[in-house]
């Protein structure tokens, strides 16, 4: 019998699984996936929970029942992997031998790493929304919130869905407005980036619609601490930024098993090939989802499609053939804008996010770049695609490899910063 | 990408100005890529410029602040304090590397 053990039961364990238990012949391959607990929590719908679209119990589900039933769930905390001896230990002490591992422990925010966060402002004044935690606490926070400086702000990247902080800014902005309090909140968006977003002409985009929604940004802010008791963010250059109620997303780093098992980079992200994903060093090695260290969003859509390429690679590894397939980082996001709008951008390693329509050119019916009802309700429809289609790993037809067909070149590049 | 010339020597250079040849740099150059952007180069500075240097070689892309904070012992504070405002895209400026992606 060969083993395959995947760590980590989130969106890419779950899918990797289910694909390679269709294609793994069952007298011959055992696979496992290793997670501390039995519940799925759709985590793009964190984000609506602040403002009470969605209920916490909405958003969550069995991890077992999103496995098929031939994949062996083994809960359990991971103390480490050793990779010369092919075996995990769980903090309990049972060890688990492989031939293949698969790395999916995705990253997670750490408030810790940020000193004053987690000092006694922490859920009174300062929050985080990519826990459901701090989510349904700042979703009462925000029901009491009746004015003052509200910042959003990001502490450093790479960050999980590096678009969902911009937005918590524009659903915030359209809430307060709702409320009839928008003219007594003073909104700031305080990004590391030296803009709204990374890449030259989304970011122009995103930081124009910050514009016309009076949230000022205040860029190049590297936060060093906290100070609990004036509210104000202190930045390595002596900025400051005083705040009423901060939503903050902390830094955000891999598992920390992978660092006590020198598998890690200063972030505790693997550092893989970014067209296989197999870990550098190793040969039975993977790391899958947000795990990695490759250059693109840490995103939902970035596991999926880069799943799709894995799948084929790892059943030519295992027959000792060359992986001929080659995942180009494609990556695919919808930004909710507020007020029932939103936004697509669909990108790869060497294409930004550019204007026009996806997936079909001129068709869509998702304009890419630019504020349409079809990206709102892409984006809520993506939650039953999530838990139906993805998640089972059954086929959806969007292709894996990002497509220029329909994306329109700007002639003139707006200034890169 | 486009020819330039730092002083008496042409290399080339992306829009925004990096080098784009690692080996068209040596640390002559730097110096001179440094007085462009008003910095005086010091002991202070050579550590992060040559950590980045070698770091590349080894990893195919331009350390992040913070791994250059990691890897080579310097304080991120110390950094701000050497390369005022923006010091990862200074460094990878006068390295003569890419600028250091955003992870998007």
């Amino acid at each position: 019998m060969r083993r395959l053990v995947i760590l980590g039961g989130g969106t890419a364990g779950t899918m990797v699984a289910n694909k390679l238990r269709r294609r793994l012949d069952r007298e011959q391959w055992q696979v496992t996936v290793v997670d501390q607990n039995d519940v799925h929590a759709y985590q793009p719908g964190f984000l609506f929970v602040p403002f009470g679209t969605y209920q916490p119990a909405q958003i969550l589900k069995s991890r077992r029942k999103q496995l098929s039933r031939a994949v062996d769930l083994v809960l359990g905390e991971v103390d480490r992997v050793d990779p010369a001896a092919n075996t995990v230990t769980l903090t309990d002490g049972r060890r688990l031998a492989y031939d293949y591992l698969v790395i999916a422990t995705g990253t997670s925010p750490r408030p810790d790493q940020t000193p004053g966060m987690l000092g006694p402002q922490w859920r009174k004044s300062i929050f985080d929304f990519y826990t459901l935690d701090g989510a349904a606490a700042l979703a009462a926070a925000l029901r009491d919130f009746d004015g003052g400086r509200f910042v959003v702000h990001i502490v450093d990247m790479p960050i999980k869905c590096p678009v969902a902080p911009l937005e918590f800014a524009f659903l915030a902005e359209a809430y307060f407005r709702h409320r009839g309090i928008r003219d007594r909140v003073e909104l700031v968006y305080a990004t590391p980036l030296p803009g709204a977003f990374t890449k030259p002409i989304a970011s122009a985009e995103l930081g124009a619609m910050l514009d016309e929604r009076k949230i000022a940004v205040e860029a190049d802010f590297m936060v060093e601490r906290i100070d609990p008791d004036t509210k104000t963010l202190v930045s390595y250059d002596e900025r400051e930024i005083p705040f009423d109620l901060l939503v903050t997303v902390p830094l955000n780093m891999g598992a920390d098993w992978v660092a006590r098992s020198g598998l890690g980079d200063e972030l505790n992200y693997v550092p893989v090939d970014r067209h296989t994903l197999l870990a550098k060093g190793h040969d039975n090695v993977f790391a899958l989802g947000d795990a990695s260290n490759i250059p693109t969003s840490k995103a939902g859509s970035v596991a999926h499609f880069s799943v799709e390429v894995f799948v084929d690679n790892f059943l030519a590894h295992i027959d000792g053939k060359p992986m001929t397939g080659s995942f180009d980082g494609h990556t695919n996001c919808f930004v909710e804008s507020g007020d029932g709008q939103g936004l697509l951008i669909d990108f790869n390693y060497d294409t930004e996010p550019l204007p026009g329509m996806y997936p079909l050119p001129g068709a869509g019916p998702f304009p890419l770049l630019r504020e349409s009802r079809f990206n709102h309700w892409g984006k809520l429809a993506f939650r039953w695609l999530y838990w139906h289609m993805l998640l089972p790993g059954r086929p959806v037809p969007l292709p894996a490899h990002m497509s220029m067909a329909g994306k329109h070149q700007p002639a003139t590049e707006p200034d890169k910063e | 990408m486009s020819v330039t010339s730092i002083g008496a020597t042409a290399v080339h250079v992306d829009a925004e100005g990096f080098l784009t040849e690692y080996d068209e740099w040596d640390e002559n150059l730097a110096v001179q890529l440094a007085a462009q952007i008003g910095i005086e180069l010091t002991d202070a500075h050579w550590k992060p410029i040559r950590f980045l240097r070698t770091d590349y070689i080894e990893q195919g892309e331009t350390a992040t602040l913070r791994r250059v904070s990691a890897q080579a012992g310097i304080p991120i504070k110390e950094l701000f304090s050497l390369f005022p405002g923006k010091p990862a895209k200074k460094m990878a400026y006068i390295a003569g590397l890419p600028k250091p992606r955003g992870c998007v």
